[in-house]
């Protein structure tokens, strides 16, 4: 399907992370706006990334560090007197 | 962000060997450590070694600590170097290219143009969504993951996590992008087939 896209959607693919940090001159997301206005394609791909960015940001349980990692790292660093309470 | 961001801490008294003030900075650290390890290596036990090896090596170089980066950007650099050189040490083989991609080279266009933007929260975070998201990212050439975990997990700007990895900030504008569009890819893929599915249920 990349066979849709213009050259105008290739410059705004290169800045599309820079877009959705708020990074560009407003300028140039006046430039990126008015193209989205007009191209379907563009808005997926924007939107979709958008979404990408927060799910990946949704913690996920697993990645805490568990309670017996803690007590063997403090142990290593010698820290043991340190380990209660936490915070 | 996490409060880990907003906590400071005195570098005197770290240098000076202040045990309070390590324990104080290791619980701070150690959650983001952990899961840049987890996220890097695959799995708990090298995500441990990553934990307590960073550590250590900070605890050894506290005297070579200058001050011209912030801590937390000095932590994050022995961390990702940790990871690094654990990945290179288990790797039978070495694929240079997940090093050192090719920035020159032109991103990969969009190839799915599904918006699947709007389905709800819980459809989107389901279980299975959750697992084909963590393969997604596991998927992710290394030095693309690297960048895009310093930036998009744990929030650091561009211009810290360049200075993280020792690069350039264009190149890491380069590999941020290529990680989301690679990551946007995959989830388009993987949550269009969800949607034919649900729609051939609902027809
Ligand atoms: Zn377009």
């Amino acid at each position: 399907m990349a066979d849709h896209l213009h050259n105008n959607c290739q410059d705004l693919l290169g800045s599309l992370s820079e877009y959705i940090d708020g990074e560009l001159p407003a300028d140039l997301c006046h430039e990126i706006e008015k193209h989205l206005e007009g191209c379907e394609n563009c808005r997926v791909v924007l939107n979709t990334t958008k979404r990408t960015i927060d799910l990946v940001q949704v913690p996920m349980e697993e990645e805490a560090v568990p309670e017996d990692v803690r007590e063997r790292l403090f142990k290593r660093l010698q820290l043991d007197s340190y380990l209660h309470p936490k915070g | 962000m996490s409060e880990t961001q907003t906590q400071s801490f005195s570098i005197d008294a770290l240098r000076a060997g202040d045990r309070a003030e390590f324990a104080r900075l290791v619980d701070a650290y150690s959650a983001p450590i952990y899961r840049l390890g987890l996220k890097m290596l695959g799995n708990p036990q090298d995500a441990e070694d990553v934990l307590q090896n960073t550590f250590l090596n900070a605890l050894t170089h506290f005297a070579d600590f200058e001050g011209r980066s912030s801590i937390s950007t000095w932590l994050y650099r022995i961390a990702s170097n940790e990871a690094l050189m654990l990945l290179r040490r288990k790797k039978n083989t070495v694929n240079l290219d997940d090093f050192q991609p090719e920035d020159a080279e032109e991103t990969p266009l969009p190839e799915v143009f599904v918006d699947w933007s709007t389905m709800p929260e819980d459809e989107l975070l389901s279980g299975e969504s959750k697992k084909a998201l963590d393969t997604a990212v596991k998927k992710l050439p290394e030095a693309l993951r690297m960048v895009f975990l310093l930036r998009d997990i744990e929030g650091i700007s561009i211009r810290d996590t360049a200075e993280i990895l020792n690069l350039t900030e264009t190149n890491v504008k380069t590999r941020l992008l290529r990680a989301r569009m690679f990551l946007r890819e995959h989830l388009s893929t993987y949550y269009s087939e969800r949607l034919t599915r649900e729609e051939k249920k609902d027809g």
